[in-house]
């Protein structure tokens, strides 16, 4: 059988992402505040201390800026890391995939359910910064909570093109790479520390193809009480990054495993 | 009632051929036995069944149902015990029982209800709050044994589920599948041991290379393919006092004897006299008058034969060498099946 047929998953992803969720009550605190520490550092450090330096930026004084960029990033982070390292883990090391899969959950549902907790676990990190940018008063109207959903269909983009890598990585080592060549370039020309409007023409048409500078164009418009321009686009871009991520990362993980 | 049927089945890794055309059944109620030395193509043969690993050729319907295509639903039905321990670690052993029975759908309050009977039933009592890394591998292989009954299965597929335990947990694995098969469940079994094997399999399959070579009851089996009688001849061990033969078989002893009551002489000094020779020498100059066939590994000659007075009263004779004298086994034929070379 082709391994890169379409999808077929069923309700029985639901049981594996409770299994991910009670794994990750058993150590939610420390979890939360690991995923909040690191944004909140550079967003604080980067805000005021940049800009004090800095009168506006994009309209807005820098630290309100550097909010909605803050918000996507670590979701994005979030997202990638459990996609990526504990997936790998639940995949290869801990033998916790082949154990479901004896079980009838097919791998269709079992990558499902990953994704989706990888997307729900950054959903928490994002608004978790979320609430603290709100108490910092950097937030400007209620329309801030629509940064919810984005960050959810940000982070289902995110998880899915970290299991495309899970599902090729030899080993852990291999993470690397993908964040070297592909995670950090792309934070840097996705507007999250400054205005993509900064970068050579070149860049910015680059920009415009990565999902993460389609969440902050979603997430920075709601942070700041408006409404996004051209929402339907940066959706369907993330949704399409969501949809053709997971089927491909399904078919090279059909290939790894179902040989 | 709908088991397990295989036919045909080919499977290869590259240029490799793993499978070559199996075809079997299982039979309502029995236990089923796969041996075969190791890559064999026993776990493959279980994978292809589950619907993990799709066949290049071939049929199987596992609980009526054709896999690989509705594979989902026919796991449903069966309970399995992989080779590789893969218990959750983040879990006690109450949750690994309970996540698992969500995998199949059922409602926590049925699992929670099961959970003490199931870890009763492994000799797990008590244990349910142990932490998995924390449990001896023996307890570690009933907990997956437990694990494997949760959805109260029809079918059970054991990969290899005594490798590498203590007598006493083997006995109580043992024991468990008797009373599940008294339960009327089916179980396909893959071993090492043949002891296991023709202790619990009402039938059995010794596969070598992708292929079945011998199929039947353990007592087919045996009588099919090898003499009944087995002497195995053994060296002194160099000048020590004689007594009882070193190795596994010893359980099965009929009567050994040592050849000589007196001490003997070191078989270095054997040689020299005529009186005394090694196992090795022995064979290969002396045995084949009285044995179907002989095989030789290192200090031991194994000799296969119909009629063993003749060698018996010869070796009665002998210094120098001591013997075993016991019922062929399936061990003696799937050591003839397979060769004694080692495969890995
Ligand atoms: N995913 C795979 N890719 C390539 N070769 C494989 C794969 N899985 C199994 N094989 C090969 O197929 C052969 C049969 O392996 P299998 O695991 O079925 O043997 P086995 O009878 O279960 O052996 P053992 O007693 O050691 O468990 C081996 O030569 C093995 O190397
Ligand atoms: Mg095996």
């Amino acid at each position: 059988m082709n391994a890169f047929r379409p999808p077929s998953p069923s309700l029985r992803f639901i049981p594996v992402w409770r299994r991910n969720f009670l794994v990750w009550r058993k150590l939610a605190i420390p979890s939360v505040l690991g995923n909040l520490a690191d944004p909140m550092i550079y967003m604080l450090g980067l805000g005021y201390g940049l800009g004090a330096l800095l009168p506006e930026v994009g309209g807005v004084s820098y630290l309100a800026f550097l909010a909605a960029g803050t918000v996507c990033f670590s979701t994005m982070n979030a997202a990638t890391f459990e996609a990526l390292y504990s997936a790998f883990s639940r995949m290869q090391v801990q033998k916790t995939w082949e154990a479901i899969l004896n079980a009838p959950v097919a791998l269709d549902d079992l990558v499902l359910a990953e994704l989706v907790w990888a997307a729900s676990k950054a959903s928490l990190s994002g608004a978790a910064i979320l609430a603290v940018v709100a108490a910092l008063g950097l937030v400007s109207s209620p329309l801030a909570l629509w940064a919810l959903p984005v960050v959810f269909l940000a982070g289902l983009a995110f998880a899915a093109l970290g299991l495309i890598v899970t599902a090729l990585a030899p080993s852990y080592d291999f993470f690397m790479y993908y964040f070297t060549l592909i995670v950090t370039p792309m934070t840097l020309i996705s507007g999250v520390f400054f205005p993509v409007e900064q970068l050579p023409a070149a860049f910015q048409a680059l920009s415009s193809l990565l999902p993460l500078s389609h969440a902050v164009k979603l997430a920075r418009p709601l942070l700041l009480g408006e409404a996004p321009p051209a929402a339907a686009l940066h959706i369907a871009v993330l949704a399409g990054y969501a949809v053709t991520a997971f089927w491909l990362a399904l078919g090279l993980a059909r290939r790894r495993l179902l040989k | 009632m709908d088991t397990l049927n295989v036919n045909g089945l080919a499977k290869s890794y590259g240029s490799t051929a793993v499978l070559q055309g199996l075809t079997f059944e299982l039979r309502p109620g029995e236990c089923y036995g796969l041996l075969g030395p190791n890559g064999a193509g026993k776990t493959t043969t279980l994978r292809c069944a589950l619907g993990l690993t799709a066949p290049d050729a071939g049929t199987i319907r596992l609980a009526g149902l054709p896999v690989p295509e509705r594979a989902r639903e026919a796991r449903s039905r069966v309970g399995i015990v992989p080779q590789m321990d893969n218990l959750d670690p983040d879990f006690t052993a109450a949750e690994n029982l309970l996540v698992y029975g969500r995998y199949f759908g059922l409602p926590d309050r049925a699992v929670h209800e099961r959970i003490p009977r199931l870890l009763e039933f492994a000799g797990l009592g008590g244990r349910a709050e142990a932490k998995i890394n924390t449990l001896s591998g023996g307890m570690k292989r009933r907990l997956t044994l437990a694990r494997a009954l949760v959805n109260d299965p029809d079918i059970l597929f054991l990969d290899e589920p005594t490798t590498g335990l203590d007598p006493q947990a083997r006995h109580l694995i043992w024991e468990r599948l008797k009373q599940l098969l008294a339960q009327g469940k089916t179980v396909l079994l893959t071993t090492h041991f043949m002891d296991e094997a023709e202790r619990l399999c009402h039938r059995l399959a010794i596969m070598d290379r992708g292929r079945f070579i011998a199929e039947g009851s353990p007592r087919e089996v045996i009588a099919a393919h090898i003499e009944p009688e087995v002497v195995e001849v053994y060296g002194e061990p160099g000048g020590a006092p004689a007594g009882p033969p070193q190795g596994g078989a010893a359980k099965d002893m009929e009567q050994a004897q040592p050849a000589n009551e007196q001490h003997p002489l070191p078989r270095e000094r054997g040689r020299g006299d005529g009186s005394l020779m090694s196992a090795a020498d022995w064979a290969r100059e002396e045995a084949a008058q009285f044995a179907t066939r002989v095989e030789v590994t290192g200090e031991t000659a194994f000799c296969y034969l119909t009629e063993s007075a003749p060698l018996l009263r010869h070796l009665a004779g002998r210094q120098g060498l001591r013997y075993l004298h016991r019922p062929a086994n399936l061990e003696d034929v799937f050591l003839k099946l397979t060769g004694r070379d080692l495969r890995d």
